[in-house]
């Protein structure tokens, strides 16, 4: 793993085209006879920020939501198209969702920490993968991933406290830290900051950025401010239709949609 | 990534489509937690079923009889000998010399004492009742021979619905050898055949098994639950009303709703105990009577419609309450003109389930002296009286092999009022409801 | 006339007050019989039981080991006053509530699991009314069940393996009443678990867990208190059952807990006291007052703790 992220650190530091770690193409999502995604074809480029943004209930965290699978556990929901992941395709009936999850890590709109501590909060992913091979394996690895996730020092004397009481901009950071414990390639962000205040979002937002190295993210926000801010690419969501996809510098300066451009000047909303 | 796989195989993450062990092993735990809760779900639902085949299967045979043809000469000589016909001197008129005669034309070898009193046994003896009510109703078979179907003997039935064991050695059995035969003989001769026990219906308790029947624990229980309704119906409702609508949310209401609670959670024997120190011992109300059973039910009862009425209560938009304070309306006029109307349904539907509840207590009745023997119908709710699960268990603490068909029947009975009272309340939950 | 109208206005106002607050009055009076509910149960209760302990003392009823309530046909009669020490009905007691419960948690707790974690919307419209079914069906049909069926295929069972069961041993009554509180604890259970937010279960699913492992390692640890609080409602509701007992358990009180032996029970002494001809005064009808009234406690206690637990928890997750 190490080795991989190091071989791509090189990799994007040169500046080669990016390699698409996840590919969607022509993908429905229907809840009962409902259409909530009508033939989005994406491509999310390993080693970078993508930005899911449009309007409330345009789709987007339901698309983001089947890059897991994690709409699995919806009984109405119905996925279709063809979604790949290191060029396999995740929806194939020998795939194992609890397999690909563990590649693809998730974190959700409100900061859900386990009613645990924050020790026990970090070690639960390598604990059910089994990832961990001795007591101090794990309490590295649990160090390493709050290290990362840049709550280390905040809570290094306390991770004995439950999770729960954390401000929710270090909840927030707790749950990326669990993500990150994992050791996913992906990490899948479901409009992180929409329940934290200005500050605990600019750290978040940091936070993300000096991710980008070592994992892929894919988010969905609702404030193009953030997906101005820190993403590479941008995807504009809207009626369940990909609308446009580019470079977010693109997206926002130059946009070649009108309807893309009547929303990033708020025209709707 | 491709670049990547040739460049440096060794780095790339294991295929996460792999299965490791460590893998399989989570899956078949996974499996097994499953099928933990299919087990459990399954235990259950076979008890269930097992226990309802048992209660269906052994009480069916209640719900038919056996009864004996006899060619019965109405002897004037035995009912009127003074010719008067007079119905009142029918009852009270010995009429067994005219079975035992009518069995002596079948079995004109039978002589003696002992045996025509064995051969007496076969038959019921509730058919001289029978034989009485045919002369009262109806004075002019007298001096006519008819034949009667009269209710075969708790043994014969037994023998008959293929309940006495012939191998067992004779002095265990119920019926000698020769008993039997004559059954037998019967049964050829066509005097013998099967009905619907319609006694099972119209009688109250008896000592003998093919004479019992419910309808006295049937019509106690029936008072029983009138009286649990009107107490506890109002009663319930306008709790309810008082805590959701005008309650002012202080020590007082927080007493009265912990009581409400903790009053859900008492054992039922408790107010059983309750109506003996009280309604008994201190009211003097009068014994064994459905008033008491039903006021003892009604308080346990109260609960649970105060819970159900209040959830009825809250699930009334406040708009609607506002659009009648709106117009004016005092507190009590939109309670009462608009809010209760409204939440009926779920109150009712609550209510139902309470007396469902109800139907089936049996413990505090037995502390109020609703176990007693009592053969007569009840007919107000001041007669002594028991009731369907009362009944149930007096049957079953009964030795006698005959009333454990009884036993199962009425417990059959009691599930089809609980079913059809629950039914009820899903009609009425399902026709009513209103979506806001 | 005009001034009139307004007197008119005025009166009609004020009647309309009055008569607000005599309903007011009336609907109060209505919630209080809730109130007069309890204080008569816990008078009652008092009441005799302290007649009874004006006859026997509270030590001995506590901690006395025997029970045999036998009243004297003679005042000189030898062992007139019997032996009334609740201890071995208690342990009956609590020997069959255990024996229930033991059968009770796993089956409740699993099926609650299964219904709100796994099972498809179809399946779960089939099983929750059988569940219902079993709740709603009345104990003394359970009772006759298990007296007429399964108390012997547990002895039957139990000779084929070489042990003597008693044909009204504990097993038999807990197993039955243990079956009987499945319904009860897997409905409580269910609640509790439901209330178990979401998004922690999308937490764990999110990080590759499978579903057993979200359920063992984050709902139930979640929802611990709670469904600690459902098994103690089911335990008082065990502890107060009456009708199993009464016709699968037996009569004779002894200090034991073997659950293959029979053993009595507070609420089957309650009924055994006062079924019958019943006079008010004499130790052996007092002594039912003095076992409900420990029984009362005992359950009183178990709801208040319970309720208390649950609400807890619930307000934790609001």
């Amino acid at each position: 793993m190490d080795a991989l992220t190091d071989t791509y650190m090189t990799d994007t530091t040169q500046e080669k085209p990016a390699d698409m770690i996840m590919t969607a193409r022509n993908v429905d999502v229907f809840y009962g006879k409902k259409q909530a995604i009508n033939n989005v074809s994406l491509d999310i480029p390993k080693g970078s920020i993508t930005a899911l943004i449009g309007p409330s209930g345009c789709g987007k965290s339901t698309f983001l939501r089947c890059l897991n699978r994690m709409n699995d556990r919806i009984d109405i929901c119905k996925v279709s198209g063809d979604i790949r992941y290191a060029g396999q395709d995740i929806y194939a009936p020998k795939v194992d969702p609890v397999a690909l999850r563990a590649r693809i890590g998730m974190v959700f709109q409100k900061p859900n920490p386990f009613p645990k501590s924050i020790f026990e909060n970090v070690a639960y992913g390598p604990k059910i993968h089994g990832l961990a091979t001795s007591k101090s394996d794990m309490a590295d690895r649990v160090e390493t991933a709050l290290k990362q996730a840049g709550l280390f020092d905040e809570v290094s004397d306390r991770l004995d406290e439950p999770g729960t009481s954390l401000s929710g901009g270090q909840q927030q950071r707790l749950c990326i830290a669990r993500a990150i414990a994992v050791q996913p390639d992906v990490i899948l962000m479901d409009e992180p900051c929409s329940a934290l205040d200005p500050i605990a979002t600019a750290v978040v937002e940091e936070l993300m950025d000096s991710m980008r190295d070592d994992y892929t993210i894919a988010i969905v926000t609702h404030s193009m401010q953030q997906a101005a801010r820190i993403s590479q690419k941008t995807a504009f969501f809207h009626l369940g239709e990909l609308i446009e996809y580019g470079d977010t510098t693109q997206i926002f300066t130059n946009p070649k949609e009108t309807r893309t451009q009547s929303y990033i000047s708020g025209r709707i909303g | 990534m491709t670049d990547l796989i040739t460049s440096e195989p060794a780095a790339m993450p294991a295929d996460w489509t792999v299965r490791s062990p460590h893998r399989i092993k989570r899956a078949r735990a996974e499996t097994r937690f499953r099928l933990y809760g299919i087990v459990a779900i399954g235990i259950a639902v076979a008890f269930l079923a097992s226990m309802l085949l048992t209660i269906f299967i052994g009480g069916a045979g209640a719900f038919t009889t056996s009864k004996i043809g006899l060619d019965v000469t109405f002897n004037e000589q035995v009912i009127d000998p003074s010719g008067a016909r007079d119905p009142a001197s029918f009852r009270g008129v010995n009429y067994r010399p005219l079975i035992t005669g009518a069995l002596a034309e079948v079995f004109p070898d039978v002589e003696g004492r002992q045996d025509t009193r064995a051969l007496y046994k076969l038959i019921s003896t509730g058919a001289v009742y029978q034989l009485e009510n045919m002369v009262t109703e109806n004075p002019d078979i007298i001096g006519t021979t008819q034949r009667v179907w009269v209710s075969a003997g708790t043994d014969t039935n037994l023998y008959l619905a293929g309940k006495i064991d012939p191998d067992m050695p004779q002095e265990l059995r119920q019926l000698t050898e020769r008993e039997t035969g004559w059954i037998e003989t019967l049964k050829s001769a066509g005097h013998v055949k099967t009905d619907i026990n319609t006694s099972f219906f119209t009688n109250g308790d008896s000592r003998e098994p093919e004479q019992a029947g419910i309808l006295g624990a049937l019509m106690g229980s029936f008072f029983s639950l009138i009286v649990c309704f009107v107490i506890a119906f109002p009663l319930g409702v306008l709790t309810a009303v008082y805590l959701e609508e005008f309650a002012r949310k202080n020590r007082l209401t927080d007493f009265i709703e912990v009581n409400i609670n903790n009053l859900a959670a008492v054992p039922s024997i408790v107010f059983g105990l309750l109506g003996l120190a009280i309604f008994l011992n201190v009211f003097n109300l009068p014994r064994s009577t459905p008033l008491v059973g039903g006021m003892v039910l009604a308080l346990m009862t109260l609960p649970t419609i105060i819970i159900a009425s209040r959830a009825a209560l809250r699930a009334v938009p406040p708009s609607v309450r506002e659009a009648a304070y709106g117009l004016g309306a005092s507190k009590v006029q939109t309670t009462f003109h608009h809010t209760v109307p409204l939440a009926m349904p779920g109150m009712l539907t609550g209510t139902i389930i309470g007396m469902a509840q109800a139907l089936g207590e049996t413990a505090p009745l037995l502390m109020i002296g609703m176990v007693a023997f009592i053969v007569d119908v009840p007919t107000s709710v001041v007669d002594t009286a028991t009731s369907l699960p009362v009944q149930i268990f007096l049957w079953a603490d009964n030795p006698e092999i005959g009333f454990r068909e009884m036993t199962s029947a009425a417990i059959i009975v009691l599930l089809i009022f609980l079913v059809l009272m629950n039914l009820l309340a899903v009609i009425l939950r399902k026709k009513l409801e209103r979506r806001w | 006339m005009a001034s009139d109208n307004t007197a008119l206005l005025r009166e009609t106002r004020s009647s309309k007050k009055l008569m607000e607050q005599v309903i007011t009055l009336g609907l109060l009076l209505c919630s209080s019989v809730a109130v007069i509910t309890t204080v008569g149960i816990v008078a009652s209760l008092v009441f005799e039981a302290f007649r009874f302990f004006q006859q026997v003392s509270i030590t001995e009823f506590l901690f006395s080991p025997h029970w045999s309530p036998q009243t004297a046909i003679r005042a000189d009669q030898v062992g007139a006053s019997g032996a009334f020490g609740v201890l071995p009905l208690l342990t009956g007691t609590l020997l069959i509530s255990f024996i229930a419960m033991v059968i009770a948690a796993p089956l409740g707790l699993l099926s609650a699991i299964y219904l709100s974690e796994y099972s498809s919307r179809r399946m779960r419209g089939w099983v929750k009314p059988v569940l219902e079914l079993l709740a709603g069906i009345p104990t003394v049909v359970y009772g006759f069940f298990a007296a007429l069926v399964v108390a012997p295929i547990i002895r039957a069972t139990g000779s084929g393996m070489g042990f003597e069961i008693s044909s009204e041993s504990a097993l038999a009554a807990g197993l039955v009443m243990g079956i009987m509180i499945v319904p009860l604890v897997s409905s409580l259970s269910d609640d509790v678990i439901s209330a178990v937010p979401q998004s922690l279960r999308d937490a764990s699913m999110g990080m590759g867990a499978t579903q057993s492992e979200t359920i063992k390692r984050v709902i139930l640890p979640a929802a611990l208190p709670g469904i600690a609080g459902s098994l103690l409602l089911a335990t008082s509701r065990a502890i107060g059952e009456t009708m199993i007992v009464v016709m699968a358990a037996g009569l004779a009180a002894k200090l034991t807990l073997n659950p293959l032996d029979a053993v009595t029970t507070m609420t089957v002494q309650i009924v055994t006291l006062l079924t019958g001809d019943t006079s008010f005064d004499d130790a052996k009808t007092l002594a039912a007052f003095a076992i409900a009234l420990f029984l009362f406690i005992v359950t009183l206690i178990l709801n208040v703790i319970a309720l208390k637990i649950v609400d807890k928890f619930k307000e934790a997750y609001d």
